[in-house]
């Protein structure tokens, strides 16, 4: 069990090393940092007397191992763009980042549990069958045509709820959440929403799927044949075998959410770390962009262990095969 | 553990519903909404238009433009030429910066030396050395005659030197400093409005000064700066009233917003100018093909481009009218121009034709266009729709349209790697001189000359005017060379224009804006209804 965990570990920090590679490669194709910093009628002198600045001329290797270096010693280095430290910049928008995920992952477990045990216990009653068939929508619309509907609803049309924004928000021991306020609620709801829309569907389908087979598999039938009552067999015996992998899943999406808000974030115009992201790619702002995906990748990992560490608690199979 | 945090939480919500009751009913405050933000509040780290339409709220050049684009006195309230080399100006007395300090001569150079460490040095190229005569005169001193001085000090903003030196905000923010500079993120100016809060990237607030020199014009004594790059969602923000005026409206929604009751659309000429640029340079083709040299040194073939792009469609069916084709790729407010020179060339296929057969190119050719799709109003369509007239005169165009950053590396120097490019440019001294320089001149890397001059264009005659006009003191002969050179440039078509674009602002009914050409917000000229 401990073997197993210090492995995981290691092999964690393997593909972070690997992710800082490929980001920073990628980075150092992405633009021209250039064409942004310097005006339009500078020389060329101006112009060496910059890349010399931001050691654009030092081989890529170099450069590489620079950057990593002062990873390592917490040094993030200064944004291209706003000249603001990197570190402290992913830090403000963070928590902004977390709260959005957090709250759309409370509105999916709140729905799309319930409507899925609905849907793989009674799969042919009439509600099943129109979750299904919302939950398409779910899947075949976009993310960012989501969002721009519930605004066109809720809040040009009905005038409910904010169209962009995170609302007043208060500072608690240096972070700023938006969850103390009535303003932070109304602004929090609709990209919640919007992010959970594709979950949501993955959930209830899932859950269905592994509910069906799960239902059709012999310890459930020969519960049945001991004359168990049917909530008993489901509640007690099915859904714990379903509900593994969709923890799995439910873990994974989270790290999803966080590497994948930049849509529904750029639409609600919510400061953080998608669209700060976005910001960064379109002035090639470098700094910024490789400290972004290394930190989703670390993020990402980190789900990733915490998810398989947990496996044992959900399933006891697992840990007996371990030990 | 937990007590407490809930009972602090519940302190700071009362805290802030307290302060906004503690607000007075009668202020007038302002929300408007923009797709970026200011990068920094550093006035001298960076020369972006955006930088300084934030802050000139918050701090003050010497001379500004007025909404009629012509110069007026801000902290300086007299200029003059004293000699070739030497302007004089005298400073605005009484004058005091938000913390209470005086504004006086030692903040001009202190402001100088700190601009010239910065991004925004090219402001200030040519000027030698600035004295202090007295404590409200000061003298520039230019290495050789500058007739437009204060023309190109518009954006070049005072700050105190005292504040900057208690701060350790001596130096402007570079990318290479190993910490944030205090000035990026606080202000201290003169000017009508200070920041009151900012989160960077998402909003700015400001609040009226009540020491200000000058007397505000409008009415708002509370603004706020929303960032929202979305346009869809932009627009859903002013039509629900979150804001009451949105800058950077998608030409497509602006029949919306004119139909929705109670709001409307404010437009004015922006500076900035599209244009077309051939490279002329190499020899033959880099990215195309169909033709054994390069068929865009011949004059014909550009001139048979020019006049097969219909500017007048472009402007109706993509711009929806918000544009102006121009017949110059600097626009028609710039020093320089004429009448005459902006009016746009008109289209005439059969001329084209015919001028294309002369040429030898009567089969065309093919060549790839290189574009931006993220720069400025629907440029993408625009080069899209330029592909489809060029291909009535049988030259294939494949639009390659990519965002800023990458379409920058490819074109920008020293590389120059494009046959075929859609530029944009936009004067801020308001004079042709820098884009003849700049832009237009023979490249010479070296002296600063032609740097961004992408297709390689070069003529010794427009190299000479350049040149002659540098030395020229007379601003009616200057002027009268810039128009010399103008038209050269306009039959030589190695720049073939296609716009001026407009600045596109949704507002609520009831708020009155001033627009200015270089995109500036001046809060102090606004007024919303109470």
């Amino acid at each position: 069990m401990i073997l197993h965990a210090v492995e995981r570990v290691l092999q964690t920090i393997l593909v972070l090393l690997v992710i800082s590679f490929v980001a920073f490669m990628l980075i150092a194709t992405l633009g021209d940092p250039l064409g942004v910093l310097l005006p339009p009628d500078a020389t060329m002198a101006e112009r060496n007397a910059l890349i010399a600045r931001l050691s654009l001329d030092q081989p890529l290797m170099q450069r590489f191992l620079s950057f990593l270096g002062g990873i390592v010693q917490g040094d993030f280095g200064l944004s291209y763009r706003t000249q603001e430290e990197v570190g402290g910049m992913i830090l403000e928008r963070l928590p902004a980042t977390a709260e959005l995920a957090i709250a759309s992952l409370v509105i999916t477990i709140l729905i799309a549990i319930p409507a899925g045990i609905l849907c793989g216990v009674r799969p042919k009653a009439l509600v099943s069958r129109v979750i299904m068939f919302v939950s398409i929508a779910g899947i075949t619309l976009p993310n960012f045509v989501v969002g721009i509907l519930l605004i066109a609803v809720f809040s040009v049309q009905l005038g409910w709820l904010p169209s962009f924004g995170r609302g007043q928000t208060v500072s608690i021991g240096g972070l700023e959440t938006g969850l103390l306020t009535w303003s932070g609620w109304r602004a929090i709801i609709l990209p919640a929403i919007t992010l959970a829309a594709f979950q949501m569907t993955f959930v209830i389908r899932m859950l269905r799927t592994q509910l069906m087979e799960v239902g059709q598999s012999e310890h459930i039938r020969f519960a049945r044949a001991r004359g168990l009552s049917e909530a008993r067999i489901w509640f007690v015996y099915a859904i714990r075998n379903a509900l593994l992998p969709t923890v799995t899943m439910l873990g994974l999406q989270l790290g999803n959410i966080i590497a994948f808000s930049v849509v529904t974030e750029s639409v609600f115009a919510w400061p953080g770390l998608g669209s700060l992201f976005l910001q960064s790619v379109q002035a090639a702002d470098i700094p910024v962009i490789a400290i972004y995906l290394i930190f989703v990748g670390a993020v990402y990992m980190l789900i990733n262990l915490a998810v398989e560490l947990s496996y044992p608690l959900i399933d006891p199979r697992l840990k007996r095969r371990g030990a | 553990m937990f007590r407490p945090r809930i009972a602090f939480a519940a302190k700071t919500v009362a805290a802030i519903l307290l302060t906004s009751a503690a607000i007075p009913s009668n202020a007038a405050e302002f929300r408007f909404a923009g797709p970026l933000d200011a990068y920094t509040l550093d006035p001298h780290a960076i020369s972006n238009t955006l930088v300084f339409a934030v802050l000139r709220n918050v701090y003050e050049p010497l001379v500004e433009r007025g909404p009629d684009l012509s110069l007026q006195p801000v902290l300086a309230t007299e200029w003059s030429q004293v000699d070739p080399l030497t302007w004089e100006f005298k400073l605005r007395q009484g004058v005091t910066y938000s913390n209470g300090n005086s504004f006086n001569a030692d903040d001009v150079v202190f402001s100088f030396e700190r601009a010239k460490k910065g991004g925004m040095a090219s402001h200030l190229a040519g000027v030698a050395q600035i004295e202090k005569v007295d404590d409200f005169t000061v003298r520039f001193i230019s290495e050789k005659t500058n007739p437009i001085l204060p023309n190109q000090i518009v954006n070049w903003f005072m700050m105190d030197q005292e504040w900057a030196v208690e701060n350790g905000a001596e130096e402007p923010g570079k990318a290479d400093n190993s910490t944030e500079g205090f000035a990026n993120r606080n202000t201290m100016g003169t000017g009508s409005y200070v920041i009151s809060a900012r989160d960077p990237g998402v909003k700015t607030e400001f609040t009226a000064n009540p020491d200000w020199w000058g007397e505000i014009g409008g009415n708002i004594d509370h603004a706020i700066f929303y960032v929202i790059a979305n346009p869809s969602t932009r627009v859903s923000a002013l039509i629900s009233g979150e804001v009451q005026m949105i800058d950077g409206v998608p030409p497509q929604d602006t029949q919306r917003i004119e139909e929705t009751e109670g709001l409307k659309i404010a437009a004015t000429p922006d500076l900035r100018t599209v244009y077309l640029q051939p490279d002329v340079a190499r020899d033959t083709l880099i990215h195309g093909g169909g033709a054994e040299s390069n068929p865009f040194k011949d004059k014909r073939v550009r001139q048979a481009m020019q006049l097969a792009i219909d500017t007048k469609a472009i402007q109706q069916r993509i711009m929806r009218g918000y544009a102006t084709p121009v017949g110059l790729p600097i626009a028609k407010e710039v020093e320089g121009s004429t009448e005459e020179l902006s009016t746009p060339v008109a289209p005439d296929l059969e001329r084209a034709q015919a001028l294309m057969q002369e040429a030898g190119y009567g089969d065309g050719f093919a060549v790839t266009l290189d574009c931006t799709n993220d720069r400025f109003m629907n440029d993408e369509a625009t080069c899209i729709a330029i592909g489809s007239f060029l291909s009535q005169i049988n030259i294939q165009v494949t639009p390659r349209t990519q965002a800023t950053s990458r379409w920058a590396q490819q074109i920008n120097p020293p590389g120059y790697d494009t046959s075929f490019a859609m530029l944009s440019y936009s004067p801020n001294t308001y004079d042709a001189h820098q884009f003849l320089t700049g832009l237009a001149e023979t490249r010479d890397p070296e002296g600063g000359r032609g740097v961004f001059n992408i297709g390689g264009y070069s003529n010794p005659e427009i190299d000479r005017l350049a040149t002659e006009i540098g030395a020229e003191t007379d601003p009616e002969k200057r002027s009268a060379l810039m128009t010399e050179a103008l038209t050269i440039l306009k039959e030589d078509a190695a720049y073939i224009p296609i716009h001026q674009l407009q600045i596109l602002w949704g507002l609520k009914e009831g708020v009155e804006v001033v627009q200015l050409a270089d995109l500036a917000y001046p809060l102090a000229w606004f007024t919303v209804p109470e």
